[in-house]
């Protein structure tokens, strides 16, 4: 049995060598990585075949073919594969060609009494947490970015193989890359955000933020109508943005929904500031006003100025 | 062109209740609608058909249900409407749903786009598109958040991480696209008069020349427990006379929580 890994992202792919490390461990199994960039340090991080490939820039087409020459070699138990949007759309792809079980974006994966996978991932909307076990030969997992540590790099002893597989012309033509801007701030870390939602009317007005951040120490971030629709800023919270866990986070004219609490329910203190008395937030929060943000928001610095 | 929207009717996420014990969703009861990245899927595909002319068909695997979902589909703009109901088929997994829908884009002959939503919301995986493509033997454009037709190709702005790629790619192929692509229409009365009179065919396994047991024994994902994490918050309402009184108040209750 083999654990076989995969990710672009060669920070990520360490961190899924760290699990597959874990489970081959305790089920006597090897672990297989495709490499991207150096080879010996997928060794270092926990690899006992670092299979190089010659990938180029990276193409969905190409890397499927990579990974199901990888399988024919390693005959893997489980596929690996970071669940970064590329890798999204590689593993499935991967898993039609091999007609096997798939399970996208798990957050804890373990073995049962049997020895098959069981993984836990996010439905409905992300309200609730699905226990989920593949009875394929081979079954494919995608797993985020921090789900897992990891390990100490140490010399070890692993095989670098060349992975030779057929060239594929990829159809489809990448004719422009345009870099998005880089967020400089690291929301998954902050110890206190404030959140804006569809609640602030116009771009200018977030400035009302600046003066409660101040005092609270606290990273501005939105929902993902803020930055995805209107670009008021680069990155949100949610299930599709990130999964933040401050000890404070403070909901600004925003309505709850499923997929952006799904992102902060790890907060240890949830406010919320929504003037809809009906609105689903109120319910998740530990303190809620129902009041204007304009008016509380200003009110709520002030007042924080004076108690601390 | 002759476009291919796959659409899944979905539970209300909002309307969902949990179970007292269990806290597993339940599901049953609750009014299903089109889930929402696929409504966008479709209305690119009403857009484009706008620009370039053309057909769309919309095609779903649902139940005795999914018939009167799938009229809002119809209201908005798909020329028909294809539905897999076999109650055999119940619980497939991807990989089986796939070689399902496989089938009956067979059956439904030539397209030159099939388009999706990134996923759908209930069951978050993202799986269909590529898995489809790869049966199908075409070239798959995911997270996409522009697209446009012209010559027998389609071109397109794909949404990743750390940038906006345009892509350009021969017909057929598919699409999967991003929430932010569009607003979808909300069709007029008229329109949604109209739509019972469009064609809607249902299709069961042997319409489409399946094997059930075949087709269920490539299921293999199962689910073994649902259940929403708990929520214990405190749910303290603070009220007031003024906005300045309940300022304090939460300014107190931030503090007295150590944050500061
Ligand atoms: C596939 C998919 C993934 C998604 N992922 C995410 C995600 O990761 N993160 C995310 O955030 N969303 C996500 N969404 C979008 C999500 O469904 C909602 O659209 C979004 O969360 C709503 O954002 P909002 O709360 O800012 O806006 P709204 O729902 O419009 O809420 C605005 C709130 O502001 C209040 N308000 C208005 N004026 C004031 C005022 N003056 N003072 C105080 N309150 C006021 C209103 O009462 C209302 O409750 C996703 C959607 C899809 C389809």
């Amino acid at each position: 049995m083999t654990y076989l890994v995969y990710s672009e992202d060669r920070e990520l792919a360490f961190q899924l060598l760290g699990k597959a490390r874990e489970l081959a461990d305790k089920t006597g199994s090897s672990v297989a990585a495709i490499v991207v960039g150096e080879s010996q340090e997928y060794v270092k991080q926990g690899a006992d075949k670092a299979l190089k490939a010659d990938l180029g820039e990276f193409n969905v087409e190409t890397v499927k073919e990579a990974l199901l020459e990888a399988v024919k070699m390693t005959e893997p138990s489980v596929i690996m594969i970071g669940a970064t949007k590329r890798g999204k759309e590689v593993a499935p792809r991967v898993a039609a060609a091999l007609g096997v079980g798939c399970m996208t974006e798990c957050s804890s994966v373990d073995l049962g009494e049997d020895g098959k996978i069981i993984v836990e991932r996010l439905t409905y909307g992300g309200s609730t947490v699905a226990k989920e076990t593949s009875t394929s030969t081979t079954t494919v997992i995608t797993v985020p970015s921090r789900s897992f540590e990891k390990l100490e790099p140490k010399e070890r002893t692993g095989e670098i193989i060349e992975l030779t597989f057929e060239a594929v012309k990829p159809r489809v033509k990448v004719l422009k890359r345009r870099e998005k801007p880089r967020s400089s701030v690291d929301l998954e870390s902050a110890p206190v955000i404030i959140s804006a939602g569809r609640g602030f009317k116009t771009q200018e007005d977030l400035k009302i933020l600046d003066e409660l951040a101040e005092v609270l120490g606290a990273q501005i971030s939105c929902t993902r109508p803020i930055s995805a629709d209107l670009g008021w800023m680069d990155q949100w919270v949610g299930i599709s943005g990130k999964k933040v866990k401050p000890s404070l986070y403070v909901a600004c004219g925003i309505s709850g929904t499923i997929q952006h609490v799904a992102g902060i329910r790890d907060s240890q203190i949830i406010v919320s500031i929504n003037n809809d008395e009906s609105a689903g937030i109120h319910g998740l929060s530990d303190y809620s006003i129902v009041g204007d943000l304009y008016e509380v928001i200003p009110a709520l610095a002030k007042a924080l100025k004076e108690a601390s | 062109m002759r476009q291919v929207v796959l659409l899944k009717d979905i539970p209300d996420l909002t309307e969902i209740k949990l179970h007292r014990e269990t806290r597993a969703p339940i599901v049953e009861g609750v009014k299903r609608r089109i889930s929402e990245v696929d409504k966008r899927a479709l209305e690119a595909a009403i857009q484009l058909k706008e620009a370039v002319g053309g057909e769309i068909v919309a095609l779903s695997m649902g139940d005795d249900k999914t018939k009167t979902a799938l009229l809002e589909a119809l209201a908005m703009g798909a020329d028909a409407v294809y539905i897999v109901n076999e109650p055999e088929f119940k619980c497939l997994d991807t990989n089986a749903t796939s070689k399902v829908l496989e089938a009956a884009l067979k059956q439904i002959g030539e397209y030159d786009l099939v388009l999706t939503g990134e996923m759908t919301l209930d069951s978050l995986s993202s799986q269909m598109g590529p898995r489809l493509a790869e049966l199908l033997g075409i070239p798959q454009i995911t997270y996409v958040k522009e697209i446009t037709a012209e010559n027998g190709k389609v071109k397109a702005v794909r949404d990743l991480e750390d940038v906006d790629e345009v892509v350009e790619a021969p017909l057929p192929v598919v699409v999967s696209v991003v929430r932010e692509i569009n607003e979808p229409r909300i069709p007029a009365l008229m329109k949604i008069m109209r739509a019972k009179k469009k064609p809607q065919t249902v299709w069961d396994a042997a319409a489409l020349g399946l094997d059930v047991e075949e087709i269920k024994a490539q299921s293999y994902v199962k689910i073994t427990n649902l259940a929403a994490p708990k929520v214990e918050r405190k749910q303290i309402k603070i009220e007031a006379d003024s906005i300045e009184e309940a300022a304090k108040k939460l300014a107190e209750a931030i503090v007295s929580e150590g944050i500061m």
